[in-house]
């Protein structure tokens, strides 16, 4: 069975993502792979207290993310009736869902066009644009 | 008698029992800054001159290319490593080189350096053992430090008594530590700059300096009793860019004197061997360098150890890699930047040097290329200063709460007189200040180091065997994955 990786977040352009996914796996018999990456980066300046207590904070941030942003969507999944996984990960998102998408031996990346952070996006340009000029599989990007 | 008598005497006392010298050549020599030396000497030799042997891994390592990729989300090398810095990079950069320099000459630089690379087997040494023997608790925290390898470390080796004694005294000291040189001594320079910036001693401020102090108190109070993380994080990230802000105005100055380069490096040799004018000559500046260096980059004290426990690893010796590339990014480059900018600009033959103090000597070596310069270097003091002073409450407060159990109302308290420390050091003369920062500070590393000496074949196996571990390719990067 191929397998299709879907990078989420909690905007509506996302859900639609999700669909669209969900819907071409039925008919292609593809598994869906749901990813929601946490932004983080190993360089960045955090307070001796902030380290003391990071460990426990991102088993938060994982939980949350499980619930409020991956719960929804795998329920699309599951009501589609086609096989899926979900994961959460820290990392810079564009990379990490590639990253993720080699070692699932992904053949195809599927996410929305807008993230849910606009200025950032204006500024640095969005993970969909990245994944279109970076990646080794296509790219479907839904608006 | 006020708060500032008070402490001056008091400070006079524990300064003459720390600072305990001995006469050499005509300069007074403090056995403590020789503690220290022969610390950095004893480790350099004993783990076989990583200084030299492991700056490679030590980059690769803080460019995550050790780092377990499901590790993602934690505190990683640069992190830890940036937290420590933060604590270190200070006024000891600004203020203490400048007061170096004006009591040993240029020369006393070329000691600083060499201080600052011995220093870097002292840190690998505590910080690793820091990893080692740190505690993760039921809630996912971690603490760490010279309490923790202290006690645990000699009671594995027969010697439980000793080791809950010394790290008692070491909670104690650096409770000290924090309150005088993380502290008072920030405290104090910070306000000299504000008062220097706002109109020298005819400013209002001059003569009410405590007003100075009470708002540092307020704001230091808001971070750590308000738990206003805000605050904290806003310096954090200021910090780093006023540290690049800095060096490139350094560069500024010494390219405006370009030519004078080379006279101004070979006063550091010459002044080094066979200076002119420092009281006891070579030996004193060595002296004033090692023990500024001792103070800016705080290796051999166990102090950064406790930023560095915090980081994600499972081989404890990685952060040992880490922890070394501190004195260097402090002392030697850092320091020897200032101490460049001072020498270049001849603001050390200031007759007055010594009355000026640190802060405003550097302000007048950078005023000569740069005559807008001081107000930022002013804008730099405070903030330094003011993270200076987060990271050493937090160190504190650490040692507060290894001493009484992690209680809440001790570390209440100790927050309390921290902040009434902060606005005494505002106030206090700079003499006394310095005196007390030095020797609570350096009584740290009297359990610190004979700790260490202790488990030193605990140190050497642990970092020896990670390094020909990555040298024999049984430890490998990951791969680069996308």
């Amino acid at each position: 069975m191929e397998t299709v990786v879907v990078g989420v977040d909690n905007s509506d352009v996302s859900t639609r993502a999700v669909e669209f996914a969900v819907e071409r796996a039925k008919h292609n018999n593809w598994k869906v792979v749901l990813v929601h990456v946490i932004p983080w980066t190993p360089y960045s300046f955090t307070t001796p207290s902030e380290n003391e207590h990071r460990h426990r904070e991102r088993q938060r941030e994982i939980e949350a993310a499980t619930e409020q942003i991956l719960a929804p969507m795998s329920e699309i999944a599951e009501k589609g009736g086609v096989p899926h996984e979900e994961l959460v990960h820290h990392g810079k998102p564009s990379e990490t869902i590639l990253d993720i998408a080699g070692d699932h031996g992904a053949i195809h990346i599927i996410v929305g066009r807008t993230g849910d952070s606009g200025l950032r996006e204006a500024i640095f340009g969005s993970v969909a644009s990245r994944l279109v000029q970076h990646a080794k599989v296509p790219v479907t990007v839904v608006p | 008698m006020n708060p500032v008598d008070w402490f001056n005497s008091a400070s006079e006392w524990i300064t003459t029992t720390v600072f305990y010298s001995v006469e050499i050549a005509g300069a007074t020599l403090p056995l403590i800054v020789v503690w220290l030396v022969i610390a950095g000497a004893f480790f350099t030799v004993w783990l076989g001159f990583m200084q030299v042997r492991g700056p490679k891994l030590a980059i690769d390592l803080v460019r995550g290319k050790y780092s377990d990729p499901d590790d993602a989300g934690e505190v990683s090398h640069f992190q830890a490593l940036a937290t420590a810095v933060s604590g270190t990079v200070g006024l000891g950069n600004i203020a203490g080189v400048a007061i170096a320099i004006s009591l040993g000459g240029p020369g006393a630089t070329f000691w600083m350096i060499l201080a600052g690379l011995l220093g870097m087997a002292t840190k690998m040494a505590e910080c690793m053992m820091g990893v080692k023997y740190r505690r993760e608790h039921a809630d996912g925290t971690v603490s760490g430090g010279p309490m923790y390898y202290l006690r645990d470390g000699l009671a594995e080796r027969g010697m439980g008594g000793l080791g809950k004694v010394l790290a008692v005294f070491f909670a104690i000291f650096m409770i000290g530590g924090a309150v005088g040189g993380g502290n008072m001594f920030q405290s104090n320079q910070a306000t000299a700059q504000i008062v220097a910036v706002t109109g020298g001693e005819g400013s209002f401020l001059a003569d009410n300096s405590w007003i100075v102090g009470l708002v540092f108190a307020a704001a230091a109070g808001a971070v750590i009793i308000g738990g206003i993380k805000s605050i904290a994080r806003v310096t954090e990230k200021i910090v780093p860019f006023m540290a690049v802000l800095y060096i490139t105005a350094c560069i500024i100055v010494l390219l405006a004197n370009f030519t004078a380069i080379p006279e101004a490096i070979g006063n550091i040799f010459t002044g080094a061997f066979t200076p002119e004018g420092v009281v006891g000559g070579a030996i004193g500046a060595l002296i004033v360098g090692f023990q500024r260096a001792a103070f800016s980059n705080e290796a051999g004290l166990g102090s950064a150890s406790v930023a560095h426990s915090a980081v994600k690893t499972r081989e404890p010796a990685t952060e040992g890699f880490v922890a070394m590339l501190e004195p260097f990014i402090d002392t030697v480059v850092i320091c020897t930047m200032t101490a460049l900018t001072i020498i270049i600009t001849g603001a050390y033959l200031n007759p007055d040097a010594t009355e000026l103090g640190g802060v405003a000597l550097t302000s007048d070596a950078f005023e000569t290329v740069l005559p807008w310069f001081p107000n930022v270097l002013a804008l730099a003091v405070v903030l330094f200063a003011f993270s200076t002073m987060i990271s050493w409450s937090y160190y504190g407060m650490k040692a507060t709460g290894y001493l009484f159990g992690d209680n809440v109302v001790a570390e209440n308290v100790f927050k309390v007189i921290f902040l009434i420390f902060t606005v005494i050091g505002s106030a206090a003369a700079l003499g006394p200040v310095i005196d007390f920062s030095d020797s609570m500070i350096f009584l740290m590393s009297i359990p610190n180091l004979i700790g260490l000496y202790i488990m030193a074949k605990v140190v050497r196996s642990v970092i020896t065997s990670y390094y020909d571990r990555v040298q024999s390719g049984e430890v490998k990067q990951v791969a680069d994955h996308y």
